[in-house]
């Protein structure tokens, strides 16, 4: 318990404003005879075509989809988990806690391939890869980075050109960036050296991938680490303006994830949803979906996207978490 | 037969009933043992990595300017991976209050330092397998007590057991299988041994009293060996009768001469009609005993014979004509002729004092109940088998009679006005018997007996 009120409190701002969405939409017909609250971290945008489709085969369905920041999901969620039917998150570790913590409905019917599965609770619809975007036109001259070494140097060779004018996640304000950092942590030695040169250049901090894409694209800033490929590459308008790079050296790929609440009225139908998300996720080659397929950025020789896993929890331990947001301030914010 | 015997129970079904239900007993243990066996392995894998998770995260806590830090490595966690994707909770404490983790994990933290301690409760509905360790860190001030605990849930550990359960089952029911087969082979190997007893007994001639000399299993010698001390002396006791028998009738036969001899004097010197008559009753009584007894003699004669049968080359032909010749002059008082067809040499291995005993009763039978001036026809057949007809031109038998006459002591129901004893055919019956012949009463179409001897 006292890990949560931790938890809460460290979010307070974002706790102030919980009933503030990120977004709110409802679908189908009002006067529907069954709805279902739908709770996600996934912009809108990305969901229709999934939603719609649901709503074809169950006229009978109103489906309400509501937007939130990953970390302000887990938070509500765990509050009041018989609000919502449906959970859906790009923060893995967050919902494996929520899973492991008895928050998730075993769904016994799903068959899912067993990596993209924990406890036939937890499953997973996409694979997204970290990535690193640029803004174009301002890396012409400059040698277009493929690796975190590359960005490294390429950030050390111009640090007046990009003084004030790198992105990355406020890993403090959001759960999809620290499972981002401390993957990357995990994974190599280069985070660090790359988070002291982002640090050294007064980066710009972001709740969220879609922000950091906005000012990318306005050019408010140059590069942007670690923000989800996924959203840069599906904004057709700034096709010209902005490059997504997968890193080379080590790919960082997160799943995102959906789950059915332990405490959802109408068992049945929100896993007939989780069901159609994860069979149209899984066939990959339908068309009009936004969000890539399960298979979309899996290696053919072994899997590189995290392991859903108990081990996710780690860094959400509380004293594990203080010292690697310590490591990680003392990294980025060196002017302050 | 069987009517007579009081059934108690079976011997196959007992044996069977043992070793199968020995053998279900047997793999039911086997079961529970292995599968208990396969359940403290199990769990005690399950216990080394949640040793080995506790241990790795106690080493990475430190102590630092008086507050405890704690960077766990990932695989702490990690090795807690299972197929069925175990829940995983934890706990860490500073002298005894949560620092990070689970709370209401609710195990007894050891109080000393040192090994890992193991403990099996219920956590949020699930059965939980708790591993709890501690370390003193020693700062500047005083010392702190950190302590560990790591859980998880059992379902793989579950499924592995149920598995090893599916596995244990049809190794034991295929042992059972296999022990029950062995089982029916044992029972009816055993009891094969007691059926094949039966049959020899059940195949003996009514007259074989000899004993047992096939090889038995050791656990039936002292039946057979019983069987065999009650059959001698039954033997001996038959053979005591029958001596006695003979015996009797052979000092009853001596002194009936000596009063026909004397009865016969007298009956030439009473001229009185009346006595005459009497003496003649009596002569006709004493000859009738004497008969008797002479039969008598003849049948334990041929019975011992039989039994102690001594084969040598027997040719009928020579032996009907000397027992003819002999006979010719009982026949010629009576006018009665004797005829002896006889075509080929017909030969057996028997004993011919027997054979000549059988014959002559039959020819004295045929003499007896011929009427004056017919014939009595001796055949002998050496086509298909060897076989002797005795042929007369008397009243035949009776027809409702033919097969009681063989029957000791039975005499035909129109013999009134004939000397006999009843025993003449059940001599011819045994001889015929002992030499693995058979005797068969007819009546001829033209009228008269037929007897049959076929070897």
């Amino acid at each position: 318990m006292r890990y949560f009120a931790i938890l809460i409190l460290s979010f307070l701002p974002l706790f102030a404003l919980a009933q503030e969405w990120e977004d709110q939409r409802v679908f189908g017909s009002e006067d529907a005879p069954h709805s279902m609250r739908i709770l996600s971290s996934t912009d809108t945008s990305f969901f229709v075509p999934i939603i719609e489709s649901f709503i074809t085969q169950r006229p009978d369905v109103s489906v309400e989809y509501l937007v939130t920041g990953t970390a302000d999901l887990d938070d509500l969620f765990r509050q009041s988990p018989d609000q919502f039917d449906v959970v859906i998150s790009s923060a893995m570790d967050l919902q494996l806690k929520l899973t492991n913590d008895g928050f998730a409905q075993r769904l016994d019917g799903l068959t899912h391939p067993d990596w993209a599965q924990w406890r036939s609770s937890l499953f997973a619809f996409t694979t997204e890869p970290a990535a690193i975007v640029i803004n174009t036109a301002a890396f012409e001259g400059l040698t277009i980075p493929s690796t975190r070494q590359d960005l490294i140097e390429v950030l050390r060779g111009n640090t007046e050109l990009f003084q004030g004018t790198v992105g990355t996640y406020d890993v403090r304000l959001s759960g999809l960036g620290y499972l981002f950092a401390t993957q990357d942590a995990r994974a190599s030695e280069t985070f660090w050296r790359l988070l002291e040169v982002i640090g050294s250049l007064d980066a710009q901090l972001y709740c969220c991938s879609g922000e950091m894409i906005d000012d990318l694209a306005e050019g408010r800033i140059l590069v942007a680490y670690n923000v989800l490929g996924s959203y840069a590459l599906a904004r057709a308008d700034i096709e010209d303006v902005l490059t997504v790079i997968l890193p080379s050296d080590f790919p960082t790929t997160m799943m995102r994830t959906a789950l059915v609440s332990k405490s959802t009225s109408d068992p049945a139908l929100a896993e007939s949803f989780v069901s159609h998300l994860i069979r149209l996720q899984s066939q990959g080659s339908v068309e009009n979906l936004l969000l890539p397929s399960l298979d979309a950025f899996q290696n053919t020789n072994g899997r590189s996207s995290i392991r859903l896993e108990p081990a996710l929890m780690t860094y959400l331990d509380q004293l594990k978490r203080q010292v690697f947001i310590r490591e990680w301030e003392n990294a980025i914010i060196q002017n302050q | 037969m069987k009517a007579n015997v009081v059934v108690f129970g079976s011997l196959r079904n007992r044996l069977g009933i043992i070793l199968t239900g020995g053998a279900a007993l047997l793999a039911i243990l086997l079961f529970f043992v292995v599968r208990g066996y396969a359940a403290q392995i199990a769990q005690e894998g399950q216990d080394n990595i949640l040793g080995a998770s506790v241990s790795s995260i106690l080493d990475a806590t430190v102590l630092r300017e008086g507050t405890i830090e704690l960077d766990f490595p990932y695989a702490s966690l990690s090795m807690l991976s299972t197929s069925a994707d175990d829940r995983v909770f934890y706990a860490i404490y500073e002298d005894g209050a949560l620092l990070s983790g689970y709370d209401g994990l609710d195990v007894e933290l050891p109080v000393s330092v040192g090994e890992a301690v193991f403990t099996s409760t219920q956590y949020d509905n699930a059965t939980i397998r708790v591993a709890s360790a501690s370390r003193t860190l020693i700062g500047i001030d005083t010392p702190r007590q950190v302590s560990v605990s790591v859980a998880q849930t059992q379902d793989a550990l579950a499924e592995t057991l149920n598995r090893i359960s599916r596995n244990v089952a049809v190794f034991g029911t295929g042992f059972f299988a296999l022990a029950t087969a062995l089982a029916f082979w044992a029972t009816s190997a055993t009891i094969g041994q007691l059926s094949r007893l039966t049959t020899s007994v059940t195949r003996r001639g009514p007259q074989d009293l000899s004993p047992f000399l096939k090889p038995v299993p050791t656990e039936m010698v002292p039946l057979v060996g019983s069987l065999n001390t009650l059959m001698s002396r039954l033997d001996q006791s038959l053979k005591q009768s029958e001596d006695f028998i003979a015996e009797a009738a052979h000092r009853v036969r001596t002194p009936l001469a000596t009063v026909r001899s004397y009865a016969e004097a007298t009956f030439q010197r009473v001229e009185t009609q009346e006595n005459r008559d009497a003496l003649r009753s009596m002569m006709r009584a004493i000859d009738e005993s004497s008969r008797a007894a002479g039969q008598l003699l003849d049948h334990a004669m041929v019975t011992f014979r039989a039994e102690n049968l001594e084969r040598e080359d027997v040719e009928f032909d020579g032996l009907l004509r000397d027992l003819v010749q002999r006979m010719t002059p009982v026949a010629d008082m009576r006018d009665v002729t004797i005829n002896l067809e006889s075509t080929a040499p017909a030969i057996i291995r028997g004993d011919p004092v027997l054979l000549q005993n059988a014959f002559r009763n039959l020819i004295d039978n045929a003499l007896k109940y011929a009427p004056v001036d017919t014939s009595i026809t001796i055949r002998v057949q050496t086509n298909p088998s060897i076989s002797v007809d005795v042929l007369d031109q008397g009243p035949g038998f009776l027809v409702n009679e033919m097969d009681m006459l063989a029957g000791r002591f039975v005499r035909g129901g129109d013999t009134q006005g004939h000397i006999g004893s009843g025993l003449g055919l059940t001599i011819v019956q045994d001889v015929a018997m002992a030499h693995d012949g058979t005797m068969v009463l007819s009546n001829r179409s033209e009228g008269g007996a037929c007897v049959t001897l076929q070897f």
